[in-house]
Formats: structure tokens, sequence, C-alpha cells
């Protein structure tokens, strides 16, 4: 009798430490989990803070004269010099002009070009077009160029400043909406880059990695579920596409390079090349998840088929397929947004060049979105910063849409036997 | 004799389908066999001009090739020590975030966590999985790395611009979510019976787990752990964004150091001449990733396999 007692005495004395540790284990995992979630968020809000401010862009309301003079030259960016010497006169001195047209973005003049264009009948005559500003004008407006550090800390010098002062105090400087972002390509100067062409590219290089890798994927899961004998052949078939899974993308970038750029004498830089490698790299996802999704047909919708003299390819291309088929596009969507979002393979096969063009064809130089987020990233100017962050706004956009669809058609089409 | 013609065409139809889907299903085997070809006949010539065991056993990586044969340095020394040594230092810092985040993440989602906390917490941490890396190289490069460098000033010590550690830091955070999924779904096959019994002897939660439920789903685990090392391995825009260039043998976590995949990627996004060591010597590269990764994916995909076995 003592002696359990003491036994139980033992077991009292160790409760208290004992429940301490459930306790501490159990925070453990609390705190895990906040701190993956809370890096999430810090990372989400940081780069989103940083973009925003790029879907706005400094512009300048500006009076000019379509002169013949400077037209006939074409000299456009002459038409914009003579308006800020006219705004500005008591500038004098080649410096303090240099500085004083600086103001302009250098794209400005390329924009009264395409108004002209669109209307010869300006010639000679005077009108005001809001225009865009230089990128540290635009930096200065948005606050991140700091009016009180000394003037040699800065980029901006304080007579520009009194000179957009004055334009502030004539109300004829302001943000507007930067459209320029969604409509150009890339550029040297941060004012006047976009991610259109960068879009382009991703929207051809996944057009041509869908057409291979969807009916590509497909059909090795057919085969591999429906058709396939059990045997080494077939094994072989499924560790091989499990490793693939596997491989590191950068290697893809560099069978790509050997083979189809050095072998085939496909074009560099191109969307065709560009897809042919996601394609790759996405097979296995496709087919795993086409695999998934043809498991899931019961096997009594099957022996039906069968039942009614139905042979095994019209079994399976009028019965299992269609059941099969949105838990097989569901995969193929979620693979899509990988590919989306893959850099690494693209810079070995040369898509990582600096293209102003927006890509027309399949064979034109292209980059896509995440590859022009690494260009920009690279750029050390201030205003490329903001554009980057913005850049991936747009990016995780598209991949936040593309995985919304994926759920909603699995929960759609999901269907329980 | 209407319908024997009919079954016959019906027959050739089929066989056709057949093949086409055999024939599809050797592209996984094709690609296998381009990538090991490729990075093999690549590699064999850069072995032609570098033999393997100053690649291998080099310690300096230095990979200038000379524009004229009197260049001063003009012979690019190709010791490719100090790449796999910051390879493994950042996979090592990634392991270090990503072993103990992930795997706690795991055990709460799996054993203590209340369903309706389990639906919504798992498809956020699988964000994380699927956000792409240049945005997280991005961030490394950006805010990390400014931040540290930032509080090691304050504390004292000298992090460089470009530290292991933040691109450690950040690439743990990428394969967390990689090694919670996994280790989530391993914990979830160890039978409930077993848990019982422990209960039944009177162990807490946390006892049940560290000295039931742990030791039996540990080889799973190890083969998720095996699997995100890869992974780290292969990364290549957090390094290239937020790891240097300068090839550093050193230990030290706050000091720049260069990866495989960074190398492979300044090797060949420059110039493209496709004959000097210079660009031949990527190739050699990816070889060394490949056959890492592929050795760690087969032992891991060994060791999660024949786990399963047990308990089905």
């Amino acid at each position: 009798m003592t002696n359990s007692s003491s036994n139980s005495d033992i077991i009292e004395a160790g409760l208290a430490r004992r429940y301490r540790a459930e306790k501490r284990f159990r925070f453990y995992g609390i705190a895990a989990i906040a701190i993956a979630i809370s890096f999430l968020a810090v990372m989400l809000i940081a780069i989103g803070v940083r973009g925003v401010s790029a879907f706005q862009q400094t512009n300048v309301l500006l009076t000019v004269k379509f002169d013949p003079q400077y037209i006939d030259d074409n000299d456009w960016q002459g038409i914009i010099k003579a308006s800020m010497r006219e705004q500005f006169p008591g500038v004098g001195g080649r410096r303090d002009k240099r500085k004083l047209y600086k103001l302009m973005s250098s794209g400005a003049g390329f924009d009264l070009q395409d108004i002209y264009k669109k209307d010869p009948s300006l010639l000679g005559q005077t009108r005001a077009y809001w225009l865009p500003a230089s990128d540290d004008i635009d930096m200065l407006m948005k606050g991140a160029i700091d009016r009180n550090v000394v003037e040699d800390d800065r980029r901006v010098s304080d007579r520009e400043i009194v000179w957009v002062d004055r334009w502030l105090a004539d109300g004829v400087i302001e943000l507007q909406f930067n459209t320029r972002f969604f409509t150009a390509g890339d550029s040297r100067e941060p004012e006047l880059a976009g991610v259109w062409g960068a879009l382009v590219g991703s929207l051809l290089t996944l057009a041509i990695c869908f057409a291979l890798s969807f009916p590509l994927g497909i059909m090795t899961a057919v085969y591999l579920e429906e058709f396939a004998p059990k045997n080494r052949w077939t094994d072989l078939i499924e560790v091989n596409i499990n490793n693939l899974a596997a491989v590191p993308s950068i290697v893809f970038g560099l069978l790509g390079l050997a083979v189809f750029l050095n072998f085939f004498m496909l074009p560099r830089s191109a969307p065709l090349v560009g897809g042919m490698v996601l394609a790759l790299m996405t097979l296995p996802t496709i087919i795993i998840a086409a695999r998934a999704a043809l498991r899931a047909v019961p096997p009594s919708i099957r022996e039906a088929a069968f039942g009614m003299g139905a042979s095994q390819v019209q079994t399976v291309m009028h019965h299992v397929l269609p059941l099969a088929m949105p838990g097989m596009l569901t995969g193929t969507i979620i693979g899509m947004a990988q590919a989306l979002g893959e850099s690494a393979p693209l810079l070995m096969i040369g898509m990582v060049a600096f293209i102003v063009d927006i890509p027309g064809s399949l064979v034109d130089s292209a980059t896509v979105l995440p590859v022009q987020i690494y260009l920009w990233a690279d750029s050390p100017e201030r205003a490329f910063s903001e554009r980057t962050a913005a850049a991936i706004i747009v990016l995780v956009g598209f991949l936040i849409l593309m995985n919304l669809v994926a759920v909603i058609m699995r929960r759609k089409f999901e269907r329980r036997w | 004799m209407h319908i024997t013609s009919a079954r016959r065409m019906k027959n050739l139809v089929e066989a056709a389908i057949k093949l086409l889907l055999i024939a599809s299903s050797m592209v996984a085997i094709l690609s296998t066999v381009g990538i090991v070809a490729s990075l093999l006949f690549e590699a064999l010539r850069f072995f032609g001009e570098i033999p393997p065991t100053d690649f291998l056993f080099g310690l300096e990586w230095s990979p200038q090739t000379a524009i004229r044969a009197d260049q001063v340095g003009s012979s690019g020394s190709f010791g490719a020590i100090p790449l796999f040594a910051g390879t493994m230092l950042i996979s090592a810092i990634a392991l270090i975030v990503a072993t103990p985040v992930g795997l706690f993440a795991a055990i709460y989602l799996a054993e203590y966590a209340h369903v309706s906390v389990r639906d919504w917490v798992k498809p956020i941490l699988e964000i994380l999985a699927g956000i792409p890396t240049v945005v997280y190289g991005f961030f490394a490069a950006l805010v990390v790395a400014p931040w540290l460098r930032g509080t090691g000033e304050a504390v004292g010590f000298d992090v460089s611009s470009e530290s292991a550690l933040a691109a450690g830091l950040v690439m743990g955070v990428m394969i967390t979510p990689l090694i919670s999924s996994l280790s989530d779904d391993v914990i979830n096959a160890v039978p409930q019976n077993m848990r019982d019994g422990s209960f039944a002897l009177g162990a807490t939660k946390s006892e049940t787990i560290r000295n039931v439920v742990l030791p039996a789903a540990l080889p799973g685990i190890m083969g998720g752990l095996l699997l995100a090392a890869s992974r780290a391995i292969g990364e290549t825009m957090i390094v290239v964004m937020a790891a240097g260039l300068a090839a550093n043998l050193t230990a030290n976590p706050l000091q720049a150091v260069t990866t495989v995949t960074v190398q492979i990627v300044t090797l060949l996004t420059g110039d493209q001449e496709f004959d000097s060591a210079k660009t031949l010597a990527a190739f050699a590269l990816g070889l060394m990733l490949f056959v890492t990764t592929l050795v760690l994916n087969v032992i891991a995909l060994y060791i999660v396999r024949k786990y399963r076995e047990q308990y089905d």
C-alpha cells in the first residue's frame, strides 16, 4: 500500500513538468506555422507596398508647338526642349539648360511623334499634352527622393526642385495612372518600360508549352494507366517520370541549349524553344495529375462499356477520358502556373536579352515575365526597383487567377463515386 | 463480310492509337536520355581540355579564358571546390531553417490542429510553394540582405551585401512547405492504434509524438528532407539574385559565396562561343548537379516507398 502511494507521488510530482513540456511542444508547432505565415505576409506586403506606386507615373501638362523647323529634322525632342525654354525663360548656360531638359523623359518626343502621325494637320499648331516626366522627377514626386537630404547626396538638384515646385504651383504636374506600364515593352528608361512585351512573350511560350505537354502528358497517362502491361519497361518509364519531376529546372535549360539550339539549330531567345523546354519540365506534373484522375474513375464504368461490346480504345475515349478530363485539366492548369513562374531554364536559352519590341511570332526574340523581373531587379535605378515589384504583382496576379480557376474547377466537377 | 471488314478497320485504328500512346510515353525516356547525353557529351569535351582531377579537387575558380595567348592570367582555373562548398553552405542554412519550421508545422497540423484550422493553414503554406523563385530572389536581394547587413552593423558584425545567410534564409522558407507537406503525409500514415497504445500507458500527447509517432515516421521524414535538400541544391534564381559571384572558399555565412547554379548561369548568359572551356565548364557543373540531385532523389524515393509498405 505504501509502495503504490509513493508510486503515485512520483507520478504526481512529475505531472506539472510534463504538462509544461506538453504546452511547450504545442507552442513550437504554433510558432512554426506563425513564422511561415508571417514570412509570407511580410514578403507579399513588402513587395506590394514597393510596387503599387509604379502603377502611377508623373506626367507634365506641356504646351508644345508642332514647329515645322523641328519636324522636318525629325527632332521631336527639340519640340519639347523649345517648350521648356519658353516656360523657364530665365535659364541660361548649357549645363543649366541640359538639366532643365532632363526634367522630361526622353520618350516624350516619341509621344509627340505618335500624336503627329495620327493627325498630321497639327503641323504648326500649339497644343497642350500630358507627357511623361523623367524617372528622377517621378521618384521625387512619389517621395522616394528625400528633399531634406544634402544636395550632393540627392539625384535631383535644388534647381530642379525649384522648377518642379513651380509646376506644382501651376498644377501642371501630377501623378496619373501608368497606362504605359501595361502597353510598352522593355526600355532602358524606367519611365518608358512596361510589361506588355514580357506578357506577350510569356503567353506565346505558355501556348507552345501547353500545345506540347497537354496531349503528350495525357496520352502517356492513358497508356500507363489503361493499356500498359505491368512489366520492366513500364516500370522504367514510371521511374523516369518520377525522377524527371525532381530534376533541377536549370538542367532542362542546359538540355535546351545543347539539343534544341546547338543541335537542331533552332533560333535563340524564341518562345518556340522556351515553350519546348518548359513542356519537358511540366510533363511529369501533368502525367502524375492525369494518372490520378484516371485512377479516380471507378472500374464499373469500364466494365459497363466492355459489357456493351465496346473495345478498349472506345471505352477509354468515350467513357473514361471524358470523366477524367476535369481532373486532368486542373492538373494541367497547375503545371502551366509553374511554367509561368519559371525563369532559370529560359536564361540558358537566351530569353534574357534586352528586347524592346513586342514579339509578334513564335520565333521572334522575346522574354517572359519572370525573366523581365530578374532583369529589372538587376538595374540600379530606384525607379526600376519599383517597377520590378509592380511586375511581380502582375505575375502573382496571374498565378492567383490560374490557381483560382483550378480550385473552382475542382470544386465544380469533383465527383465522388 | 461487311462486319469482318469493319472489324479489321477497327483493329487497325486501335493498333495505331496504341502505337501513338506508346510513342508519347517514350518522350519521358527520350528527355532523360537527352539530358544525360547532352551533359555527358559536353562535359567530356570539357574534360578533354581540363583534367577531371583539377576540376573536382581544385581550390580556385576563375573561369577567364585568354583573348590573346600571351595575356596575364590567361589560363583560367576551373577548380570547383569553392562552388561545391558554397552550394553546401547555402543549402545547409536553408535546411537548418526549414527542417524545424516545416517539421513542427506538420506535427501541429497533423496531431493538434482542429480540422477547420488545418483547412485554412494548409493552403496558405502551399502558397509559399507556388510563389515563383524569382520573387523570393527579389525579396532576398532587396529586403532580407540589406536588413541583415543593417542588423549586423548594429551588432558589430561585418555582413557582406550578398551574404550566404540571406540567400539561405529565404531558400529555407521556400522549401519549408515541401518538408511540411511530405512530413504531414507520413505522420498521417502512422496507424492510430500506435498512438492509442501510448495514450493507454499514460503518455501525454507530446510524449506520444516524440516517442512513438516520430520514430515510426522517421524514414519518411528523412526521405522528405533529402528531397528538400535536392531542391535546395538545384535552386537557381534565389542564389543568382541574392548570393555572390565571387568564389570564396569559406564557411562564414556572413560572407558572399557562389554556387554551382549561379556559375552555370553566369557562364552561359554572357558570350556564346560554344567551344571555349568556359561554356563547356557549365555543362560539367550541370552534370555534377544532375548526378547529385538524382542520387538524392533516388535514395529519397526508395526510403519513402519502402516505409509506406510497412503500414499499408
